[in-house]
């Protein structure tokens, strides 16, 4: 690997992906370079294998061809080395655990001490707001609570890479623009480089950086919108001219690579 | 002086209230048609299925004051004898409620983790349990008998081989329900397979394998009364059975008591399964089965 790609947060070159013998394919040929800190959305219309991308960054498939670097190792060690934390659309929470002991099963993982455990897991009930809740069940709680603990455990060992897989598509509106806001204050904290899948466009101009716009069958990278809003993002940000400005450039570009009024990086 | 509160009984008591009522209603039931099928055939003389008599059917009275009477002139209680019997097949059951639980576990996992032992080995633990007891028990009493071990080893042994089996089904079954998503979140912490293991698939596999150990609870019962059999134990309930069937022309009611008696520690074996159940499975409420 040459130097330049040591720095980034992760570098994917001529990632493909086929699924089965002569099957789906999923992904075909992307090139992508994320950089320490950003807010990437992926998202396209379902098949589009916005969900396999983050799987193959996270090493949980293995790409037909093609590599993938996550801070300069390869994203088996990176996985080896737990560099990044992983959220789902459902929670996947253990019922038999409390919230306290699912936020801490990742530091249970990598063998830290029952104290220094106890008071991580304390920042981090704090750092998500659901104080007075480390005792309670998973089933005790709402659907955004439970992402909540969700989120609060993948940030518990502070990974440098967060994956997240459509993490609030189960949730109502409302909650869902309220945890937005959340996840953007928890990743201004963190410092973290946020690889984030959705499939509403307002979503991923709200949060990110950068938007990459992917279209179906194979899976291809139609595009990408840089987000020049300033951060703090907040509720206003939503009326905003230029957010409309972006959103259109998104959906153009979903619609099938219409030359889009604002900057588009490729 | 503010008027004293309307005392509330508390959930559980009304719950335990209504499960007793429904416990005496269902036994009240049965006795209802063990007397009243007892009454009506012997009023008519009706001689199908078979003759009913002092002999075929005692009443359900004679059973429990058979429990109070000496088992022969001048010996105890029939109860006290039998609870003392009771006893000592409930150590057999144990020993081999525990020993199969823990060998059908462990079976369970080591098949879950390798398909090519589990396409081998299946059938054949599926066929050793088409072998009937009867046939399995002398020869256990025959490898196991006369080598300074206690006498019920043999018996607990052969408890054993009945608990496995529905423990290695279920473990096997449940060890594979774990959430894919689950394991797939623990793939992403690297976690090795004895982590994955202890952390997600045995908690997941928990109700499974209680509902596996609550028939094995009762077999083991089983197990150990037919095990004392062929071992000549005269100890425990087994050989009471034996027992009071050769006497069974002229006191009836003392088989039955025995039955009674093996029923209630199957019942017990049953109870303590469930209660460790409610201990060690916390789920949601709707999951809880």
């Amino acid at each position: 690997m040459t130097h330049e790609h040591a720095a980034a947060a992760v570098h994917i070159a001529g990632v493909s992906k086929v699924f089965g013998k002569g099957g789906t394919h999923a992904l075909d040929d992307i090139e992508l370079e994320f950089q320490p800190g950003e807010f990437i959305s992926l998202i396209g219309p379902s098949g589009c294998g916005k969900s396999t991308l983050l799987r193959v960054i996270g090493d949980l498939l293995e790409p037909s061809e093609g590599l993938v670097r996550i801070g300069g190792k390869t994203a088996h060690q990176a996985r080896l080395d737990r560099d990044y934390g992983m959220v789902f659309q459902d929670p996947v929470l253990y019922d038999w655990r409390t919230v306290a002991r699912n936020i801490g099963l990742p530091l249970e993982m990598m063998g830290w001490d029952r104290r220094r455990r106890a008071e991580r897991v304390q920042a981090m009930i704090e750092l998500v707001e659901l104080g007075g809740f480390a005792d309670h069940h998973p089933w005790q709680l709402s659907g955004g609570m439970q992402q909540r603990v969700a989120i609060a455990r993948a940030f518990a060992f502070e990974p440098a890479l967060l994956l997240m897989d459509e993490p609030f598509g189960a949730l109502d509106e409302m909650t869902r623009e309220r945890m937005n806001i959340e996840l953007l204050r928890i990743w201004g904290a963190s410092g973290s480089t946020v690889v984030f899948v959705t499939h509403s466009i307002a979503e991923a101009v709200f949060l990110s950086t950068r938007v990459v716009v992917m279209s179906p069958r194979p899976g291809r990278v139609a595009g990408i919108v840089p987000v020049d809003l300033p951060y703090p993002r907040v509720f206003e940000t939503r009326e905003d001219s230029r957010f409309f400005e972006l959103v259109t450039a998104v959906r153009e570009l979903l619609r099938g690579g219409a030359p889009a009024p604002v900057g588009v990086e490729a | 002086m503010a008027p004293a509160a309307p005392r509330q009984r508390p959930a559980w008591a009304a719950a335990l209230a209504r499960r007793l009522a429904v416990t005496a209603a269902v036994l009240g039931g049965l006795w209802g048609l063990w007397e009243g099928y007892r009454w009506l055939w012997s009023t008519e003389g009706w001689t199908r299925p078979f003759v009913v008599d002092y002999l075929t059917m005692p009443h359900i009275h004679e059973m429990f004051q058979r429990l109070l009477e000496p088992s022969r002139s001048e010996g105890p209680l029939l109860i006290g004898l039998l609870l003392k019997s009771a006893a000592f097949t409930a150590r057999e059951a144990l020993a081999g409620f525990a020993l199969g639980a823990l060998i059908g576990f462990t079976i369970g996992v080591v098949l879950h983790h390798s398909l090519f032992l589990q396409r081998g080995l299946l059938p054949f633990i599926v066929a050793s349990q088409t072998v009937p007891i009867l046939a399995i028990a002398p020869m256990v009493v025959i490898w196991l008998g006369g080598k300074g071990l206690p006498v019920w080893v043999p018996v607990a042994v052969i408890a054993a081989y009945l608990t496995f089996f529905p423990v290695t089904i279920n473990t096997l079954r449940g060890l594979g329900s774990a959430d894919p998503r689950a394991l797939e979140l623990m793939r992403s912490y690297a976690a090795s397979p004895w982590k994955v293991l202890w952390k997600v698939k045995v908690p997941a596999s928990l109700p499974y394998v209680f509902t596996a150990l609550k028939v094995s609870a009762t077999a083991s019962v089983v197990g150990a009364i037919i095990g004392e059999l062929p071992s000549g134990i005269q100890d425990g309930l087994g050989g009471a059975i034996l027992n009071f069937n050769q006497y069974y022309s002229l006191e009836p009611a003392s088989l039955w008591a025995t039955n009674i008696v093996a029923a209630a520690l199957g019942i017990a074996f049953f109870g303590a399964v469930v209660g460790a159940e409610k201990l060690v499975v916390r789920r949601a409420p709707e999951h809880v089965g």
